[in-house]
């Protein structure tokens, strides 16, 4: 007997009615009479409607709202909006469930102990299917605990959809010349104390694959060069000595080598290990023009970089040695007077880049194999691509809102949502999964 | 900008009044004393003399003091010269046909002066990509060299850097602001203590 069943039907009926009615497609998928199986099968391009049911322990309101934010923002599920009730007692009313939507159930309860103790029934099959227990740090609402609590909410998305979430991950982005850090919900944002005001300013950082280090490029009075920090010592270290402009690093996906963008009579990529103390060596050679925005692809073995070599900035690939420079964005589409800013996807099929379109910046994808292209903005100026670790979420710059501020879309469904709201915001770089970081 | 400290200019006036004293040419003739009267006699004769002596003390502290301000002047311009502001079309770094009297007028005094070096700075306005941006700025830099050094100004007197768009001087999305953005500017970062003005 579920506390629910307890309840005076009459004040639910109406929220099964509003439910009814606002997820059609849940429902439809779960009409028997079409021989759809109902249950936990993920099948890409269907989302399963998923109930985060109330939570009991302690600040239970909170991890309740942060589980089911993150399943909407991760984009695959459909989250379900939160009712109001009782925390689930006994055995849950499974048939109730499925006329209400849900193909998933979870029950999260924050233990004596502190952990967080998470059970995911497949509604469908009308049982539980996954088990957690996840500890949280002892200080609550903590951006640690928070981090902790996003932790779980990315294992249970690996256990409905088999993909892990990456609601555990930060942006590192640029805001009144200094660096600042978000959560990936928009939460505490807050300045890293790098940067910060026009005699140093901070910009382009770059997480290292491991969310130990950032490498960023440092603007001063006597021009710029590239800085690497250490965010467990808190030691920093300069990676270029070079004269001129040391610009955009980016890390190669082992982590062993960061590419940045030099020069003086004009700018190349370049490529160092910094941990060994080794000299930079060159990769490109732009003969007095500007290569910048280095991006390495996830085998490590090619680059992706902006060049206007050939008169206006353009998107090329390059092999990791300098060798068989190719151009990446040759077919017509927008203005052809400037794409830049690439960044290549984590699964190696597509570069995001930034291209002119009627005029104004548009972020846009190319496909490295068959060079099909897509726009994933038309409103405002988008600008700066980066790819989040799913390699399904982009982080952009846009001013649709007025301001410059950090968005986040998700490449399938187009979704859109603004990650940081105050001031603005630019440059936005997104850190690996962070399972330990603090 | 000018890295110009005001002891800088009380340095530089001072020498040029203790130049002004020396046999050095001065760039401004001094003015003629004045005739002194011969040697008084009787009762007052020493008041006399020492209201003589005063007159014609005061008389060449006056032509030293002008002397002294036409040189500040003098130098003042020189600095001025070299900090004039080169500008730029957009997405450009060539060196525009109405720039290149900005440009000329330096090389004088760059050639007079063989221990000054200087800092060229490369700006851009804020339409194009930040990151790209810094990169033209150091182009405009870099075109700027270049051209001084087509004129004999050893390379490695000139320093360039680029801040990109991010030192605008002006703002707001019109063509006046960006191009007022699209900008070298020029620093002393060495030798600049006893600089001088070309004859």
């Amino acid at each position: 007997m579920t506390a629910l069943r307890q309840v005076d039907r009459r004040r639910w009926l109406p929220a099964i009615l509003a439910l009814a009615a606002a997820w059609p497609a849940a429902l439809a998928a779960q009409d028997t009479t079409s021989g759809v199986r109902i249950g936990l099968t993920y099948t890409a391009g269907t989302r399963p409607g998923v109930y985060v049911a109330p939570v009991t322990g302690a600040w239970a309101d909170s991890v309740r709202a942060i589980l089911q934010r993150d399943l909407d923002y991760g984009d695959r599920v459909t989250a379900m909006p939160l009712e109001n009730g009782d925390p689930i007692a006994g055995p849950l009313n499974y048939p109730m469930y499925a006329r209400l939507g849900a193909q998933a159930v979870v029950q999260a309860s924050v233990t004596p102990g502190g952990s967080l103790h998470i059970a995911l029934h497949d509604v469908g099959q009308a049982k539980v299917s996954n088990v957690g227990d996840f500890p949280m740090p002892p200080a609550p609402l903590t951006p640690e605990w928070r981090l902790a609590v996003h932790g779980a909410s990315d294992e249970v998305e690996r256990w409905i959809t088999g993909n892990r979430g990456i609601a555990q991950s930060r942006v590192l982005f640029v805001r009144d010349k200094g660096l600042w850090i978000v959560d990936s919900d928009g939460a505490n944002a807050k300045p890293v104390g790098i940067g910060g005001s026009t005699a140093v300013t901070a910009l382009s950082p770059s997480w290292h694959p491991s969310g130990r280090y950032i490498a960023y490029c440092e603007m001063g009075d006597d021009g710029t060069k590239i800085l690497l920090k250490d965010l467990q010592t808190n030691k920093t270290q300069r990676v270029s000595n070079r004269l001129g402009t040391n610009v955009t690093p980016s890390w190669s996906p082992d982590g062993s080598t960061l590419a940045f963008s030099s020069g003086e009579d004009g700018t190349d990529i370049f490529a160092v290990n910094p941990f060994t103390g080794e000299p930079a060596h060159r990769v490109t050679v732009s003969h007095g023009k500007s290569d910048t925005s280095p991006s390495y692809s996830p085998d490590g073995r090619q680059l992706a970089f902006m060049s206007d070599r050939s008169g206006h900035p353009e998107v090329y690939i390059v092999d990791a040695d300098g060798a068989n420079v190719d151009l990446l964005t040759s077919t017509g589409f927008g203005d052809q007077l400037y794409r830049s800013n690439p960044d290549w996807s984590p699964d190696g099929r597509r570069v995001a880049f930034q291209s002119l379109i009627g005029g104004v910046f548009q972020v846009m994808t190319i496909n490295v194999r068959d060079r099909s292209v897509q726009a994933l903005t038309s409103e405002g100026r988008n600008e700066d691509p980066t790819w989040a670790p799913d390699g399904r979420h982009i982080v952009f710059t846009s001013s649709r809102s007025g301001a410059k501020q950090l968005w986040v879309l998700d490449t399938e469904t187009y979704r859109m949502r603004q990650l940081t709201r105050v001031g603005s915001a630019r440059q936005g770089s997104w850190s690996p999964r962070l399972g330990n970081a603090k | 900008m000018f890295a110009l400290r005001r002891s800088t200019i009380a340095t530089l006036m001072a020498a040029a009044a203790l130049s002004a004293c020396k046999s050095k040419p001065a760039p401004a003739p001094a003015p003629t004393p004045a005739p002194v009267a011969p040697a008084p006699r009787g009762p007052n004769a020493d008041s006399i003399a020492a209201a003589n002596k005063a007159r014609a003390d005061a008389a060449a502290r006056a032509a030293a003091e002008e002397a002294a301000r036409r040189n500040a002047a003098a130098l003042a311009a020189v600095k001025a010269t070299l900090a004039q502001i080169v500008y730029f079309d957009y997405d450009k770094d060539e060196i525009r046909d109405d720039q290149k009297a900005t440009l000329e007028a330096k090389v004088p005094i760059l050639t007079a002066n063989g221990a000054l070096r200087i800092r060229v700075a490369g700006h851009t306005d804020d339409r194009g990509s930040d990151e790209y941006n810094i990169a033209l700025g150091q182009r405009r830099a870099a075109s700027v060299k270049r051209y001084l050094a087509a004129r004999g100004i050893n390379e490695s007197r000139v320093e360039t850097i680029s801040f990109g768009e991010e030192r605008p001087v002006a703002s707001g999305q019109t063509e006046e602001a960006w191009s007022k953005n699209r900008r070298a500017e020029f620093e002393i970062i060495g030798g600049g203590d006893s600089i001088k003005a070309p004859q």
